[in-house]
């Protein structure tokens, strides 16, 4: 799909994720590193579009961050894209380069996902900022998203700090009205600038800058006062909102006559124009999303608020009709009415509609497999996550990127092993599933430690060529990089050996009799092993084989074959009132894996007309 | 000019089915329309058969990316259970439009759950003023059954304020260039589909 339409005027409709891309450019930036993930990734995808910008997938969010880093610590402007959690990752080297500085503008986009619409956990982290005393600009549509872009270098050098660019789903994920500008070319990095005192932290050095730091965050405080993205609206003065990012679009609409004090920085805050604001309305209500942020920063100014979190829930997303109710609630003045009727009711009982794994997906076969050997999977971040979801409900935790060998290593650690004439139990046994851009990303280090300490755990590195679940990013094992010259490949049975595994084995996962036979076999080994289930993505390569059909004469109606899981299969009944399966010629992939279940030998692969059976 | 108030589209549909490009479509003929727009969806397990939703609105000012539940104009399922999942959304008054397709969640090709058997009868139960098309049947009679999205926003173009000559220069620049012919004449078709005055012999399969 083309992602945007040239105009006459230099207006376009960008996501705020493309936004955040254009206005990076238009700063004349020199390096963009990320690694993929909900709601951000975009931002690099659009970045690798523009010309005199160096773009890379790096493995994880840390590397990234210590590039980007790099890269302005030799003067170059550079911009850093991850997903909330993401930021967990890279926490060591952000904390870090708010101590050291920069010699030229370095920009960290935060894309938070309230809601968790695609994450495991709900973070807000301008924590973060506040934590390690950087500045963060937060727009609230894609318009404010590449004007604060551009700023938000020149706050940067002006300051000599990291800025924090923080967005959320909503942000990042919804499109409106952009004016476009031009690039701004910068001077060419032509040495690395040594300064021993400002970039060696070493504790001495770092003594003196953390007295810097603290200095910079009253600093940039002062210019917060003046700072053209912290904006007063003045309206009906008996109510006073205070809010930031999309919330502020969300309040607008439910209280259109009220006062605001919409800030485009949201740390460090300016308690003059917060106390100046305070003063000309009769209550202030503090609105924003997630954490009480804004709110308890506000209190601690000594400024009374008339209703916060206690109104707007820490859970979730808002939107305006939320955000119109809950002032209601509370009494206060103004609210649009075409927010507060009631709703047609919803229907009831209809299936919902989860996201599962495409027909002819490589990861099918395995969880059918998994499932029927009883072990305790312990999973990762990725589509394979999805054989936590009947019919499979094969995965039996998953919590963070990397984590499922070392925490099925941990299991095992304290599992009490059988008694030597014990029969052998499988349910006993704990496997960790990952997929390869997710053992790139940390779980290389988790398998170096299962050798290192003498673990046992079987790990199925599933390799399907990409890093599937944000849309199909290159990686280290991809043989391409993000500007689509090729690359270096990750060698993973050689990598595995490498790391101290002995038994490593290669399966193709759409064999479901070899994969079951292998993965008995490494159960059973007194040892750790390792099997990598290599299969590519079929959606990003869009793999179509031969579709298979179900003769009908055949077909008992047992449902075996729906163990797979897959959309591509329907039961129906037929005139006679017999159940029946049926394929989706137009759905189907051709993977076999609902044929390898059938018993009754009712799923074939008609030969077609060329003669070609597959 | 008096001021145009915002106008609130929810498409829904599932993913595969081209919610995106539709969405793509309206923003872009909106904007050439000279209305302040914002648009909205959640990428990330769209394209693994989940349920698909896009906010999309217009008007002189839009303030947020989010239509609203009970404030849609208008209701644009691609596909009949996703419809009916989602008429709480619309304003009184709203109109629902949707596609005359039956699309079985994982958990239904599971044998887990079971696709409400007289779906066009719980929609026109519980939202009366509903039009049902058979936008994959027109798309095909233009040429390809791809073009079932493009065929839907000719459905849909009459309750919308734009010129036709907006849609069709938006299409042509949106849609692959061998296809524009295809989704064109879908368009065409879903147009007139509109104006039949009832939609009887349309129904889910």
């Amino acid at each position: 799909m083309a992602s945007k339409i040239e105009t006459a005027e230099a207006v376009e409709i960008l996501s705020g994720n493309e936004a955040i891309a254009r206005g990076a450019w238009e700063a004349g930036i020199r390096l963009a590193a990320a690694y993929p993930g909900t709601p951000s990734t975009e931002i690099l995808e659009a970045m690798a579009g523009y010309e005199g910008v160096y773009c890379e997938w790096s493995p994880n969010e840390k590397v990234a961050m210590e590039v980007g880093v790099g890269a302005s610590m030799a003067g170059g402007r550079a911009l850093v894209c991850m997903k909330h959690v993401g930021l967990n990752v890279a926490a060591d080297p952000f904390f870090s380069s708010s101590y050291v500085g920069l010699e030229a503008g370095l920009v960290v986009v935060s894309a938070d996902d309230p809601g968790m619409h695609s994450s495991q956990d709900e973070q807000d982290n301008r924590n973060y900022a506040r934590f390690a005393r950087v500045p963060v600009l937060e727009p609230s549509d894609s318009g404010e998203a590449k004007e604060f872009m551009v700023a938000a270098y020149e706050l940067s050098e002006r300051f000599d700090t990291p800025v924090m660019f923080r967005t959320t789903t909503r942000t990042s994920h919804s499109k409106s009205l952009v004016t476009m500008g031009e690039r701004v070319e910068t001077e060419p990095v032509t040495e690395v600038r040594r300064d021993w005192n400002k970039y060696l932290m070493m504790p001495q050095n770092a003594i003196a800058r953390h007295r810097i730091v603290e200095q910079r965050a009253r600093d940039v405080a002062e210019y917060a006062e003046t700072c053209p993205f912290n904006r007063v609206e003045m309206g009906d003065t008996r109510v006073g909102i205070i809010t930031s990012g999309a919330i502020y679009g969300y309040a607008r609409e439910a209280l259109p006559d009220a006062s605001y004090l919409k800030l485009g920085m949201t740390y460090p805050l300016p308690a003059k124009l917060i106390a100046d604001f305070r003063s000309k309305v009769d209550k202030l209500y503090v609105v924003e999303e997630l954490d009480p942020f804004l709110e308890e920063a506000v209190r601690l100014l000594g400024v009374k608020v008339d209703g916060g979190k206690e109104l707007n829930t820490l859970l979730g997303e808002l939107d305006a009709r939320s955000v119109a109710r809950s002032l209601a609630s509370a009494g206060v003045p103004g609210v649009n009415p075409d927010l507060l009727g009631d709703l047609a009711p919803q229907a009831a009982d209809l299936p919902g509609r989860p996201p599962t794994f495409c027909p002819g997906c490589s990861h099918r076969g395995l969880f059918v497999v998994l499932k029927k050997l009883r072990v305790f999977v312990s999973g990762d971040i990725g589509c394979y996550t999805m054989g936590a979801l009947p019919p499979y409900s094969a995965v039996h935790c998953s919590t963070c990127m990397g984590a499922s060998i070392s925490m099925a290593h941990g299991m095992a650690k304290v599992l009490e092993p059988p008694a030597a004439d014990a029969k052998p139990d499988l349910r006993k046994k704990v496997v960790g599933v990952i997929g390869d851009s997710t053992f790139f990303h940390s779980g290389i280090t988790s398998l170096m430690n299962v050798a290192y300490n003498g673990g046992k755990t079987l790990s199925i590195i599933v390799d399907n060529s990409t890093t599937a679940m944000t849309g199909g990013q290159e990686n280290p094992g991809t043989g391409k990089t993000l500007l689509g010259e090729p690359s270096a490949v990750v060698d993973v049975p050689a990598l595995c050996a490498a790391l101290g595994i002995k038994r490593v084995t290669t399966i193709d996962p759409y064999d479901m009799a070899e994969t079951e036979r292998v993965l008995r076999e490494e159960l059973a080994a007194d040892e750790a092993s390792v099997v990598i289930a290599k299969a590519p993505c079929v959606l990003q390569f869009k793999i179509r084989k031969s579709v298979y059909q179900v003769d009908a004469e055949l077909c008992i109606g047992c449902k075996r074959c729906l163990q797979a899981g897959c959309g591509a299969l329907n039961l129906y009944t037929d005139p006679n009132g017999d159940l029946k399966v049926e394929i989706s010629a137009t759905d189907c992939a051709g993977c076999g894996v609902c044929s390898q279940l059938c018993r009754q030998d009712a799923i074939v692969r008609p030969v077609s007309a060329e003669g070609k059976g597959s | 000019m008096s001021a145009r108030p915002t106008m609130n589209v929810l498409l829904t549909g599932v993913g595969g089915q081209g919610v995106v490009l539709a969405s793509f479509v309206l923003s872009h003929v909106a904007m050439s329309e000279g209305y302040d727009v914002k648009q909205s969806e959640v990428h990330g397990m769209a394209q693994r058969g989940g349920s698909v939703t896009s906010h999309f609105r217009f008007g002189d000012k839009v303030w947020s990316p989010l239509v609203p539940e009970g404030t849609a104009d208008l209701l644009m399922a691609f596909e009949a259970l996703e419809g009916l999942r989602y008429v709480h959304w619309l304003k009184p008054g709203g109109v629902l439009v949707y596609n005359a397709l039956r699309i079985n969640p994982s958990p239904v090709s599971a044998g887990l759950a079971t696709y409400p058997g007289d779906v066009d009868g719980l929609i026109r139960a519980a939202w009366p003023n509903t039009k049902c098309v058979n936008a994959n049947e027109l798309a095909a009679k233009a040429g390809t059954v791809k073009a079932a999205n493009v065929a839907m926003l000719g459905a849909i173009s009459p309750t919308l304020p734009f010129a036709l000559e907006t849609w069709e220069e938006v299409i042509r620049k949106a849609v692959p260039p061998k296809t524009v012919d295809v989704n064109l004449e879908a368009f065409r078709l879903g147009a007139a589909s509109a104006s039949t005055p009832d939609d009887a012999g349309c129904s889910t399969r």
